[in-house]
């Protein structure tokens, strides 16, 4: 992320270059190979509209009758050749998991957003004002921990339900899941940040910053955040992680994105339905994909944690 | 098949090897007289007449008995009553000569008292099977066998509703407190949600609500004795999870078997399927009558116009939804009531091919060239591929620009919108228990009044029709009321009121050497199972 | 020390009655309860009459106050589908939980705590570094995808292990039913413990192998070896009895998403759990079982989060409120 080069610091390449990380990323070959499987999913997920050979999400282009084509088999009927096959509603499954894999990502990073940015201003505000109001946060975390993502996820989907005019639910239902992921995610956020922040705020230079009437917010943003952005970094990737794996498990449950327009996870419960069927290549395929991009990013979370951590170096 | 057979390896091979390893598994052998018996979910409650509704009657017929029972045809043969009828001197007067000799599991013998008691009983709210006795007015028992039901008009189909009405003992209702169904209100346990004692073949041994019911053979039944001594029965909700425990022989039938692993199955070793056709049909219908729809982007209700209707029913390929979604494990058809049912016609089953350049020539017409958006709502664990059949038909209706947005849920959540009026476009399956046409008008084509139009979601309201509806509750000559009900279903087809798609077809899946035929209600009886 | 532990009391059952509001107020909207009590042929008016009976039709908070005082006596009344009291039916399931969840627990943390000390001790070797990219595997795949193949695997290709329910069951007392005194059971109880204990022995690998690390790099352990103890005595005796008081505090603390998580186990192996009685209580609206059910995980948390607390506080009064840190 933070890779990219400005272009008025042109020796910022070979500065990054040179730098602590860069070399434990170019001494660590897992790291280098899940960097380059998570670039490729991502990059093929964001192109899809481009390079995927149909659009699964138009439903006037499927055929019905081209269902449940094997890959690399001319369909019984239509004659059609598919690579990784098609599902039971002929759609193409190489087609479905570019799409179903954007809106995997795209909830996993809105979600991981969602709390970092939740999880960072509840623990700095915690961490800073202290008192009542680092209580009250804290209470409310554990509340939060009472509720895991599922449970999270089913009331929220309740209330939504109940809120949501029907015509608007399946474009919201994205939404719904991104808060409801998110939601159970920003505590860890917050613990990290709220200890740095209370560290931190008793230094010396905090300390002097604060006698000479600077800001607060200021304070915060220059001084604290800086400090925790480290295992910030480290949470949000596995965050990441977690969230894919969130949205599939609440596709099982059947509380998920609409059937139409699938997501990894909601292949993935459309495709176990044919696991003792013959059909493999419709379980296969979305869970490969999806264990590639996990643990790719898993691995890359993992790799970060001890490449930022100076003691285990 | 090349690859298939890589990563699904000759199964059949494995499987040769069930009852070697099966022996493993100790503690779970089957003697020869227990049948393991899973399907998807559990009767709600053991009480004869708390619910009406399908697993429930389906384990209860194996505790209680009926005065009737339905055959596989659909004909209606004795049970406890030997003899039933209207009487001679009044019409509203059905009367059922009670079979002799009966015993209930604790021993007592079975009396006319025993018969009143639970058809008042069940016709009494809060029992579940009240409105199916809604016009009785009277039970008396008129000698020591004979029992007389009066109805508050000529009702020549009555015996038609007793098929799920269950006899329980008197005096264990009333030494146990439940001489009443018991109501979810009541704020407290009835005995007879748990407990039962009926005259059925089996006597009920051991019951854990979702999780494990056993039940024994009882010696002193009346009649022969069944080939199954013992049943265990076994809800398995997840659809793997039931298919792996019959293909790892934990189970020795599945009743519900997901469509798409009837072939898997049936090439396996070890396994057969039975199947047969369901009473019930699966169609769409639409709101016809409001203004505009809730969820369209038209100006207009555009179901409300019979040309839309009849583009829609050109758009559909119920040949393509069989082949692909249903796996030809179904019965496509225009029909919309399966043909067991009074009243039923072959040309009403009749459907032509898709005919899109006509379909969208009629939405030209009809002022749609563009088409128009609308919400699709759908049960996704009720009825058989019910999701996937939605989603296949968003495909279709798009190919003439209707756009369709499926919401797919479970079905306490979807058959309120019908219901409460809360969706302009829906899945809906229904099934006939009184194998009579009048039980579809009653329920899904007579306007919204009293008990009438709970399941008319269409708003459809026809003041012609629904009096020839409400007729056909009184009429004793039964070929002029089939007039009626051939009148009533041409005016239902020509308003093209139901999207039909098709009749459900049924499948059980069972160990080698078990057989149990598919009962057209989905209620098999384990009575009827025999062994190799 | 009084003070203190009265004011998390206190905290304690506002964050109870936090829950218990949230679980009665949104499960209220999730759907018609009616509509999965009743079969299709219901008229209006007898649902009205239900509606009416069942007080669904009351204020919202006067349904909420009715059911808190109603709770404290551990009354949550009849469940609307199995028409049996929430509690004695939760009772009924509750073993069955917390056998599955104590054996993935004690599996987790067994095999969590060996493979974290292999994985520290040779750290860079290829072994160790299999055992946390496999780990990985675990936590990369949806549990129910885990739960499924693992079916299809051992029960219906080997078929060395049941795929479903809980196998034999015999009663320890009145009404704890248990599996584990029974072979089938015991072999009913592999496939969905290891299913539920994966995620959290990868977590608890991680957790150990990281303050291994830690430990090892400590002055106090330099000094043990300066002392010429044996890489064993240092390793375990020391190093590890260090690392296992934050451990055995986050495994402690696990036990409660243990619970909340066999919801899925329990739903694809049909193990007959409190789980898989609130996922089919939501299918069907049943509202006093779904809200028991969240106050029971939430009155687990509470108490182990309570008794942690109490125990820090003990072992170390410079902590008191303040474990954040420790528990990361």
């Amino acid at each position: 992320m933070a890779d990219f080069a400005p272009a008025d610091r042109p020796n910022f390449l070979a500065r990054a270059w040179d730098s602590d990380i860069a070399w434990s990323f170019r001494h660590s070959p897992l790291a280098i190979v899940a960097a380059l499987v998570s670039v490729l999913i991502i990059l093929a997920a964001v192109l899809a509209p481009w390079i995927a050979p149909h659009d699964p999400f138009n439903p006037a282009s499927l055929n019905l009758m081209d269902g449940f084509t094997p890959p690399m088999e001319p369909n019984q009927f239509t004659g059609n050749l598919y690579w990784l096959g098609t599902d039971n509603q002929g759609r193409d499954v190489f087609s479905t998991i570019l799409y179903g894999a954007r809106i995997s990502l795209f909830v996993g990073f809105m979600a991981v957003l969602f709390a970092m940015v939740l999880g960072i201003t509840l623990g700095l505000i915690a961490g800073y004002r202290g008192g009542w109001i680092d209580a009250l946060l804290m209470r409310v975390a554990d509340v939060q921990l009472t509720f895991p993502a599922i449970l999270l996820a089913l009331l929220i989907f309740g209330i939504a339900r109940g809120f949501i005019p029907p015509a608007m639910r399946d474009a919201m239902a994205i939404w719904v899941l991104i808060v409801a992921i998110g939601l159970s995610e920003w505590v860890n956020y917050a613990r990290v940040v709220r200890g740095a922040t209370m560290v931190e705020k008793n230094k010396e230079y905090v300390q002097a910053a604060r006698v000479i009437g600077v800001h607060p917010v200021r304070i915060l943003a220059r001084h604290i955040l800086p400090n925790v952005m480290g295992p910030v970094l480290v949470i949000a990737t596995i965050g990441l992680a977690l969230a894919i794996i969130a949205e599939a498990t609440l596709s099982f449950l059947g509380v998920g994105v609409p059937p139409t327009q699938p997501s990894l996870g909601t292949l993935i419960r459309i495709g176990q339905g044919f696991l003792f069927s013959g059909e493999w290549w419709i379980l296969l395929f979305p869970s490969i994909t999806l264990l590639a991009l996990a643990l790719s990013v898993n691995l890359l979370g993992d790799w970060l944690r001890d490449a930022l951590n100076p003691r285990l170096r | 098949m090349s690859m298939k057979s890589l990563l699904l390896p000759t199964r059949g091979a494995l499987l040769t090897g069930v009852a070697a390893t099966a022996l493993v598994l100790s503690g779970m052998v089957a003697t020869a007289e227990t049948i393991r018996w899973a399907r998807v979910g559990d009767s709600l409650t053991l009480d004869p007449h708390s619910q009406n509704e399908g697993p429930t009657h389906t384990l209860a017929h194996h505790i209680y008995e009926t005065l009737v029972e339905r055959e596989l045809d659909g004909s209606l043969s004795p049970r406890l009553a030997t003899e039933w009828g209207i009487t001679d001197e009044d019409d509203t007067v059905w009367y059922f000569t009670i079979r002799e000799g009966v015993k209930f599991h604790d021993g007592s013998e079975m009396t006319v008292e025993d018969v009143v008691f639970s058809l008042d009983r069940a016709r009494t709210t809060p029992s579940g099977m009240a409105a199916l006795h809604a016009a009785v007015e009277e039970v008396t028992a008129v000698d020591d066998t004979t029992v007389h039901v009066r109805l508050s008009g000529p009702a020549p189909l009555y015996v038609q509703n007793l098929t799920n009405t269950f006899i329980m003992s008197k005096a264990w209702a009333e030494a146990n407190g439940v001489a009443i169904a018991p109501n979810y209100a009541a704020g407290e346990e009835a005995y007879s949600i748990r407990n039962a004692m009926g005259t059925g073949p089996y006597t009920l041994v051991e019951r854990d609500p979702e999780v494990r019911t056993v039940l024994r053979v009882f010696e002193d039944h009346w009649d022969d004795a069944p080939a199954v001594t013992e049943i265990i029965y076994t809800p398995i909700a997840e659809a793997a999870t039931r298919v792996a425990a019959l293909l790892s022989g934990e189970v020795d039938i599945v009743q519900d078997v997901p469509v798409q692993d009837i072939a898997r199955l049936e090439q396996t070793d070890g396994i057969k399927v039975m199947r047969g056709p369901e009473n019930r049909n699966i169609f769409f219908s639409y709101d016809m009558s409001s203004d505009r729809l809730r969820s369209s982007d038209a100006a207009e209700n555009p179901f409300a116009n019979p040309l839309v209707r009849e583009a829609m029913s050109l758009a559909i390929d119920r040949n393509a939804i069989q082949q692909v979604v249903m796996r030809g494990e179904s019965q496509p058809s225009a029909a919309p009531l399966p043909p067991f049912v009074n009243g039923w016609t072959e040309e009403m089953h009749v459907f032509g091919d898709p005919d899109l350049a006509r379909a969208g020539e009629l939405m030209t017409e009809a002022g749609y060239p563009n088409g128009f958006t609308v919400q699709l709502d759908c049960p996704n664990d009720r009825y058989l591929n019910d999701e996937s059949i939605c989603q296949a038909l968003v495909g279709m209706l798009a190919r003439i620009n209707v756009n369709v947005n499926l919401n797919a849920q479970t079905r306490s959540l979807h058959f309120p919108l019908i219901e409460n009026w809360e969706t302009d476009f829906y899945m809906l399956g229904w099934g006939v228990p009184t194998f009579d046409s009048q039980y579809v008008f009653d329920f899904l084509v007579h306007s919204r009044e009293g008990s009438y139009g709970s399941f008319n979601g269409s708003r459809y309201s026809n003041a012609d029709l629904d009096a020839k509806i409400e007729s056909l509750a009184t009429m004793t000559d039964l070929e002029a009321r089939d007039a009626v009900i051939a009148e009533i279903w041409e005016e239902v087809i020509n308003e093209r009121i139901f999207l039909n798609v098709h009749n459900q077809v049924l499948a059980y899946a069972m160990r080698e050497g078990v057989t149990l035929d598919v009962h057209p209600e989905n209620q098999p009886r384990m009575t009827t199972v025999t062994f190799d | 020390m009084i003070a203190f532990i009265l004011r998390r009391l206190a905290q304690s059952v506002l964050v109870m009655l936090t829950v218990a509001l949230v679980a009665f107020a949104l499960f209220r909207f999730v759907g018609d309860p009616i509509a999965s009590m009743v079969g299709q042929e219901t008229t209006l008016a007898e649902r009205a009459e239900l509606r009416e009976a069942l007080g669904l039709n009351d204020p919202f908070l006067i349904q909420f106050w009715n059911f808190i005082l109603r709770a404290v006596q551990g009354d949550f009344g009849i469940s609307y589908r199995l028409q049996q009291p929430v509690m004695e039916l939760i009772l009924s399931r509750l073993p069955a939980t917390l056998e599955l969840a104590l054996v993935s627990g004690v599996m987790a943390f067994v095999f969590g705590v060996g493979f974290g000390v292999y994985t520290a001790l040779n750290r860079g070797g290829w072994i160790s570094g299999t055992v946390m990219t496999t780990s990985l595997i675990g936590v990369s795949l949806p549990t129910f995808l885990i739960g499924i193949l693992l079916i299809w695997v051992f029960a219906v290709e080997l078929q060395w292990l049941p795929s479903f329910g809980r196998g034999e069951t015999v009663y320890i007392g009145n009404w704890w039913r248990t599996g584990l005194l029974t072979e089938s059971g015991r072999a009913s109880l592999i496939l969905p413990a290891i299913t539920l204990g994966l995620y959290q022995m990868t977590l608890i690998m991680r957790l150990v192998r990281a303050e291994m690390l830690e430990v090892l790099r400590t002055d106090y352990i330099k000094f043990a070896r300066a002392r010429g103890l044996s890489n064993r005595a240092v390793h375990f005796g020391h190093a590890l009895k260090n690392t296992l008081v934050p451990v055995i505090t986050i495994t402690g603390l696990q036990m409660g998403s243990i619970i909340a998580f066999s919801i899925i186990t329990e739903t694809v192996f049909q193990w007959p759990g409190v789980g898989a009685l609130f996922i089919n209580s939501v299918r069907f609206v049943d509202v006093p079982v779904m809200a028991a059910y969240l106050m029971l995980i939430a009155l687990v948390f509470v108490v182990i989060n309570l008794i942690v607390d109490l125990l820090y506080y003990a072992v170390d009064p410079r902590l008191r409120v303040d474990r954040a840190n420790a528990r990361h």
